[in-house]
Formats: C-alpha cells, structure tokens, sequence
C-alpha cells in the first residue's frame, strides 16, 4: 500500500513560493486507482513525487508502512514502483529490446518481449531491433513504454496520461492492457487521466484540482458527480465530453 | 606472440586465434605473420616500411586482416598501405591497431593507408585502435585514409576507438567517380586529457555519387575533440555529413562541417549536434533500477554502440 502522509510541494516562482501540492494525504490500496482533475492540478506533480523525480517540500511517502520520503528514484524502482512518462524519453543506439531486458532486470528471450509487446499491439519481429529515437512516433513510444512497465511487474505502477497519442491502436486495447496487468501482477495501478472510459474501470478515482484532494472513493461514488460537474471544473467537463 | 600482443589483437581485430583467409600482423616494426590466398597477394614495399596488397577481380566473400601491434615503449614508425582492389569484388578488409606502452615514452603509429577501389566493388573497411598500459608514455596514432572509388564502386569504412588513444589525429580524403559510393562511420570516446581529431575530405566528383559521413562521439573529462567534415558536390550527387556529439565533464567538442556545392544538381546536407546527456534520460534510466552512474554507461554505451 502506499500512503502519502501531509504531502506538500512548492517551488519559486519569481521570488514566491507557489503550492503546487497543498498537504495530501491518500492512501492508495492495491487495486485500481484513477487520478484525475484539471490540467495544472498537480497530477503529474503527484506522481513524480511517488516515482521519487521530485521531493516533497513537506510530508511523507511510505510504501507498505516504510517511509520513503528520502528514497532515491533507482531505490524506489527497486523497492517496485514503477512510472510510465506522460512524454516518453528517447535515446539513440538504445533499442527496444534494450530497454524491456533493463525493465525487466535481466535476460529476455524474443519470445518474451515479444509478449509484452504484442500485448500493446507492437510486432515483436518488427520493433525488438528498432533504435528508441526520433524514428518511433509518439504513439508507439508510449506503448513502448507501457511494455516496459508490464516486463517490470513490480507492486506499484504510475501511468502519467497513457492514453495520450496511442494513436490507431484502440482504447479497448489498452483498457485490456491495464486489467491483464491488475489480474496477474495484483498491486496498486495508478492512472492519470482524463478519459471516462478508463476512470469506468477504476476501483477507486481521486480528484485533484488546484493541488488538493477534492474527491476520493470509490469510481461509483465519485465518477457519477464528475460527470454531472459536482466537483468536477469545467475543462475536466469539456475533456470527458470530447 | 606473448599474452599483452594477443590481447591487442583480441581488441583491435576480434581475433582470438590466427585468422582465416589473407592476412598480415605487424607487431613492433616487424613481421609476425603473413598469409596470401589464390585472389589477394600482399607483398612488402621496398623503398618504404609498409605493403601492397593486390586483390584480384571477381574476387567474393574473401577477408583481409592487417592488425598493428605495439608494445616496445618509444617506438614511433609510419607505415603505407596500398590497397588495389580489382572490378567486381567483394570483400572485408579488418585493420586496427593496438599500442600497449608500459614505458614513459611516448609510442607513435601513423598508418597511411591508400585505397583504390575498382569498378563495381564493394569494400567494407573496419579499422578499430585501441590503447592500453599503465606507463606514463603516450599512445599516438595518426591514421590517414585515401580512397579512390571507380564507377560503381562501394566503400564502407567503419572506424572505432573508444579507449586508450592519448591523441589521435585522423585524416581522410576520398575522391568519387560515377554511381560509386561511400558510407563513413565513426565511433570515438575519448577521457583523460586525450585529444582527437578528425578531418573528412569527400569530393564528389562522378554523375550520381554519394556519401554519407556520420560521426558519433563521446568526450568524457578533460578531453578534446574536433571533427572537420567537408563534403564538396562537383557533380550530380548526394552528400550528407553529420556529428553527434555527448559531451561531459569539463570536455570539449567542435564540430565544424562544411559543404560546397559547385553543380547545380549537387544535393548536400550537414548536421551537427553536441550536448549533454539529458536529464530525462538518466531519469527513465533510473526508474527502471539502474543507478545514475549505471544509467550514464548505458547512455554511453548505446550511443557508441
């Protein structure tokens, strides 16, 4: 379980400290939890706080009752968090099999990458040898990606937007991704988005606006007030209706 | 052979044991072995240290291998190699050198080698150097490469070095005829205080030539690096040249490519781009359980590869 304890986050802006995380505490248990809210609401913020890529100004992190606050990234990715980038990194000479043996810690057949990429809808034979540089699209760098945090299989996953650019491969895929993941690897899957159809598969949904928890509960509880704009803002509205 | 010169050779030419097919080592101003086939003579020069080597026409699949070593502390030779290579070949020439300098002075290779490529050939030229030694004494060597291709004619050079060279300077001319071909890659890092520099000269002379030149470079610590790439298109031709560069530490880095157009139909583009590791890389590099440090020498290691 991971649990942030009165996390704050701020940073200068011009000589001011601005709060992009206003003292949250979450417990997130195993299972699947959606994070959303309005863009500039601290998402991504959050989620690189638990990835460890930013420390909080104030608070704690603790996973499975040990606090981790001090953690570094590559501790915390052994520990079992794992984080998929809303903008996927590229890197020339590195292939893609390159970076799935990495994900998964140690030697892969091409049978098995070829597993995790064929679960993103990637021809294995086609992309294993291909250099992760500016000849992917974007589209295929993101499920890339999301291959690389199924070879991880660790207890934690953040996903920062994986929707976003998936381009021709279909929303039910990846809808499908994310359930194989939560029925063979258990653990906590942490989604930021936007898309109604991935809150729908949610266990839990935490709405975060303007750094703070505006809801937390259980997807029948929460998602209904989304959508009828009770705690919802407006862009969120707009995003969901599109 | 002792165990410092098969290491060399390991290093410089892959070779754990005596090659197949024609080869010449030269280890320390001498001749450690020599083997010439029906299609590919190699005889030693007279009026100069060094060799020709003569490869018939029509000759396939053969390889060729004239590894360097040295190992005598102080030791500075110029070496010419004269590659003639016959019409419709094709074949696999592996050259390198290796200096091992145990001693405080300074050890000097400076291989000249010159190629002439016959019509409809195809050449792949591998050249790896390699320095080692915990002597104070510098590892220098001075590669210089002339190639001349004939119509139709295809040379590949892939040239390496990625450790132990204190300075390097590099040097290459290549003068192009009809429909022939060249593709260029280099891979250096360099560390310490060490110095390389290169210098590309391609003229583009024949109807529908082409080039590319593509340099990727590591400079790690106090080392410097300067990559001179000029591409002249004389005809109708294509040529592209392009230096990408990771930077770090206190390292320096010039790039300076520079292309001529004198044909109207003469195409040519340079690319140049020097930096730093990204941060963002390091990070998605760490995210996935490897230190920073581990990260770095991924990074490094998948640029070079």
């Amino acid at each position: 379980m991971l649990e942030l304890r009165n996390v704050s986050y701020c940073v200068d802006d011009n000589n001011t400290q601005k709060e992009i995380i206003k003292n949250i505490s979450v417990k997130i248990d195993n299972g699947f939890v959606a994070i959303t809210g309005p863009n500039g609401g601290g998402k991504s913020t959050l989620a690189k706080l638990i990835a460890g890529i930013l420390k909080p100004t104030s608070g704690q992190i603790l996973l499975d009752g040990e606090d981790i606050t001090e953690a570094s990234i590559t501790d915390r990715a052994n520990m079992g968090i794992s984080f998929a980038f809303q903008q996927p990194v590229r890197f020339k000479g590195i292939t893609v099999k390159d970076l799935i043996t990495l994900a998964a810690g140690k030697k892969i057949t091409v049978t098995e990458a070829c597993k995790y990429l064929s679960e993103v809808g990637l021809c294995a034979k086609e992309y294993i040898n291909r250099e992760v540089n500016a000849s992917l699209s974007g589209g295929e760098l993101k499920r890339i990606e999301i291959a690389m945090i199924m070879a991880r299989g660790t207890k934690v996953s953040v996903f920062d937007e994986p929707e976003a650019g998936i381009d021709l491969w279909s929303f039910k895929n990846l809808i499908q991704v994310f359930e194989n993941m939560h029925e063979k690897l258990g653990g906590s899957i942490i989604i930021i988005s936007h898309q109604e159809r991935i809150l729908n598969i949610a266990d839990e949904i935490i709405v975060l606006a303007n750094g703070e928890v505006t809801a937390h509960g259980k997807k029948d509880d929460v998602l209904p007030g989304l959508l009828c704009g009770d705690v919802g803002c407006k862009t969120l509205m707009d995003k969901i209706e599109q | 052979m002792d165990a410092i010169q098969k290491n060399l050779l390991e290093q410089v030419a892959d070779l754990h044991e005596i090659p197949t097919g024609a080869y010449n080592i030269r280890a320390n101003g001498g001749l450690a072995g020599r083997n010439t086939t029906a299609n590919i003579d190699i005889i030693t020069k007279e009026d100069k240290p060094g060799i020709d080597i003569i490869i018939k026409d029509g000759t396939k699949k053969e390889s060729l291998h004239i590894p360097v070593l040295l190992t005598q502390t102080g030791l500075k030779e110029s070496v010419y190699n004269d590659f003639i290579i016959g019409e419709d070949c094709d074949v696999t020439i592996i050259a390198g050198c290796g200096i091992h300098n145990g001693g405080k002075e300074g050890t000097e290779h400076s291989g000249i080698h010159s190629f002439i490529v016959g019509k409809n050939s195809r050449v792949k030229y591998v050249e790896k150097h390699y320095g080692s030694g915990e002597g104070t004494g510098e590892r220098i060597m001075n590669p210089t490469t002339i190639i001349e291709l004939k119509e139709g004619a295809y040379l590949e050079m892939d040239t390496v070095q990625i450790k132990g060279v204190d300075s390097t300077k590099r040097t290459t001319k290549a003068t192009l005829g009809d429909d022939s071909t060249l593709v260029i890659k280099e891979k250096i890092m360099t560390h310490g205080k060490q110095t390389a520099e290169t210098d590309f000269e391609v003229n583009l002379d024949g109807v529908n030539s082409g080039a590319n030149v593509i340099s990727r470079s590591v400079a790690k610590d106090d080392s410097y690096q300067l990559f001179l790439s000029k591409i002249n298109g004389n005809n109708k031709c294509n040529g592209h040249t392009e230096c990408d560069a990771i930077i770090m530490d206190n390292a320096c880095v010039r790039a300076v490519p520079e292309i001529t157009a004198n044909h109207i139909d003469a195409s040519l583009i340079h690319e140049a781009a020097i930096g730093k590791i990204a941060g963002e890389q390091l990070i998605k590099l760490m995210t996935l359980g490897l230190t920073e440090a581990e990260a770095e020498a991924q990074i490094v290691s998948g640029f070079l590869k």
